[in-house]
């Protein structure tokens, strides 16, 4: 069998044998509930959209994505079994790989218990369903960017809570830089070309455009690549640093 | 089967490993024996193809460790040090993950599993969760884990540590029977686990290699080797200077004894066995012996010697036995009382 599936197959069963994977799932669910609801105005707004609940869910897993992803690699350092993993045959790139398919993958299982809002929506009225369609595989997308920045700072330390809090920082910051309000204020202060750069690399923004039902291919690839660019750099942290 | 060629390892400032070369064969049980941070963990973990080395090349059945390092690690097993395992699973689950993970599937991975359930005595624990497992049970499954695709290379670090004295005989015959047709490379703190265990032993002490050997021939350089210990009773003026006279005798030095008996420690001359003439003086001259012991050499002696800053050859020469090595005199009376 290959390797980036067996670590897969290892990585997406530990989740559900511990309370982690139902916990997190019924914090997902009750949290997006409470903010479609209570904040956005969902049944006020009085339209047959998913805009209120895919509006919250970058903040959402500004929260949720780094205390996911922190113990990736910092708990298979800090415990040892790093040393089982690295020494079995299988290469680094196909643990990295494995692991963080099986991370993105219960993300997946998250997004797809949002579903049964969509059935919402749909009794309800007529939503526009390549709208809701593309925002979910927005929302997948931009998950797995956000995870594999986690992967990659957890690949960093071998401290679990270290690796939430700094990843949680700058991905904050990440987003907060495509947030209107302080992108208006970036453009007022920094260069054009700068401000630009900033803004197109805010996963908030690329998220946005999605969201809007716009599934425009540079914004695909865009996380797409986020991802293979963390997740390369996860690889090379990993085979550096295994030893110390 | 193993061949390790001026391998070093750096971390940083820190030669963990310094130049260490070593061949290995099938049917040798090797032991790596040090104080801790001698680098013997640092060197598993280099044949093992966890660590790459700062210098120097290590082949293992022909595969280059450092470029084919799935290769090689497909025909070894691994008990890294302290046995770590994802506590979350069960060992069923770890064992079937391993597995996988080394390409066996369907029949051949339940009979691999169902072998090495039986070797280790894992049976009545195979779906409790490795964190609620006893270290004793934690060590095995590591090791169940590590000879799963019964590999011709294993590698040990320190595979009887934390286990009571039933579970290290029961790791130690697991090894033996194991032995035959691999190589054994392991590492432990137990000078008595090299006897039990190996073949061949080895001492490494900052990185390097300071002795490598048979046990017994470790045992023989021990400056206590082949001395006897002399307990007399009863009227026997003179015994000690009789005793010096004896051709081969190096040095003779009394034991303070509580009992009032006439104790000494006989030192022949190139540590040779002394047992025959001295009995015959015994004999000759109607000494009533209380206790007689010849020394078979002490492994914990050797090791502190050799351990020590400074190459063995220096230390060998100046802890000749009598001779007058600081390091004889400080642990002399300390040995001799522990001893009696």
């Amino acid at each position: 069998m290959n390797g980036t599936l067996v670590v897969f197959r290892r990585e997406f069963a530990a989740y559900f044998s511990t309370p982690l994977a139902y916990v997190f799932l019924a914090f997902f669910l009750v949290l997006t509930g409470i903010y479609q609801w209570a904040f956005m105005g969902f049944y006020n707004a009085d339209q047959a959209s998913l805009q209120s609940l895919f509006s919250g869910l970058p903040w959402l897993f500004l929260a949720l994505i780094p205390a996911l992803g922190m113990r990736l690699w910092s708990e298979e350092r800090h415990s040892g079994t790093i040393e089982l993993l690295l020494t079995l045959p299988i290469s680094v790139a196909q643990a990295v790989l494995g692991k963080f398919l099986a991370a993105w993958a219960f993300v997946g299982v998250a997004l797809g218990l949002l579903v049964s809002e969509w059935v919402t929506v749909t009794y309800l009225g007529e939503p526009d369903h390549g709208v809701i369609a593309a925002s979910f595989m927005g929302a997948f997308l931009m998950a797995g960017a956000f995870l594999a920045f986690a992967a990659l700072v957890s690949s960093l330390t071998k401290n679990q809570v270290l690796a939430f809090v700094v990843t949680l920082v700058l991905l904050l910051v990440n987003l907060t830089v495509g947030f209107p309000g302080v992108a208006d204020w970036l453009g007022a202060v920094l260069p054009s070309t700068l401000h630009q750069a900033i803004k197109d690399s805010s996963f908030l923004v690329r998220f946005d455009a999605i969201s809007r039902g716009v599934l425009d291919l540079r914004d695909v690839l865009f996380f797409l690549s986020a991802m293979a660019l963390c997740l390369f750099a996860n690889a090379t942290v990993v085979d550096l640093r295994k030893g110390a | 089967m193993i061949e390790l060629v001026k391998l070093s390892k750096r971390f940083g400032s820190l030669h963990a490993v310094d130049g260490l070369s070593l061949s290995i064969q099938r049917g040798e049980v090797l032991g790596f024996l040090g104080p801790n941070g001698a680098g013997k963990s640092t060197t598993m973990k280099m044949i093992t193809g966890f660590l790459p080395p700062t210098e120097g090349k290590i082949t293992v059945l022909d595969y280059d460790v450092v470029q084919q390092t799935r290769e090689a690690q497909a025909c070894m097993g691994y008990l890294p040090e302290g046995a770590p395992l994802y506590p979350d699973m069960t060992p069923r689950g770890l064992l079937g993950f391993c597995a996988a993970a080394r390409g066996l599937t369907g029949q051949a991975r339940k009979t691999a599993i169902g072998r090495a359930i039986e070797r280790t005595e894992l049976g009545g624990v195979m779906n409790q969760r490795i964190e609620t497992l006893s270290k004793g049970f934690k060590r095995r499954v590591g090791l169940a884990q590590a000879i799963l695709h019964d590999p011709p290379v294993l590698v040990l670090d320190e595979p009887t540590d934390g286990l009571d004295p039933n579970q290290k005989a029961q790791v130690r015959a697991l090894i033996h029977e194991m032995s035959a047709d691999k190589v054994v490379v392991l590492s432990t703190h137990i000078l008595e686990e090299v006897e039990a265990v190996c073949t061949r032993a080895t001492i490494m002490a900052e990185g390097r290699l300071r002795f490598d050997g048979t046990p017994v021939e470790l045992r023989k350089r021990s400056r206590f080797f082949n001395s006897i210990e002399l307990h007399l009773t009863g009227s026997s003026e003179g015994a000690g200077r009789a005793i010096e006279g004896i051709n081969g005798v190096d040095s003779v030095q009394p034991i303070e004894t509580t009992d009032g008996n006439n104790a000494m420690r006989i030192f022949p001359r190139d540590k040779q066995a002394l047992l025959a003439p001295v009995t015959a003086l015994i004999s000759q001259r109607g000494w009533q012996v209380e206790h007689l012991f010849v020394d078979p050499g002490r492994l914990d002696d050797v090791f502190r010697v050799m351990t020590r800053d400074g190459s063995t050859e220096e230390r060998e020469s100046s802890s000749a036995p009598g001779g007058p090595s600081p390091l004889g005199k400080r642990e002399t009376p300390e040995q001799l009382t522990s001893k009696s």
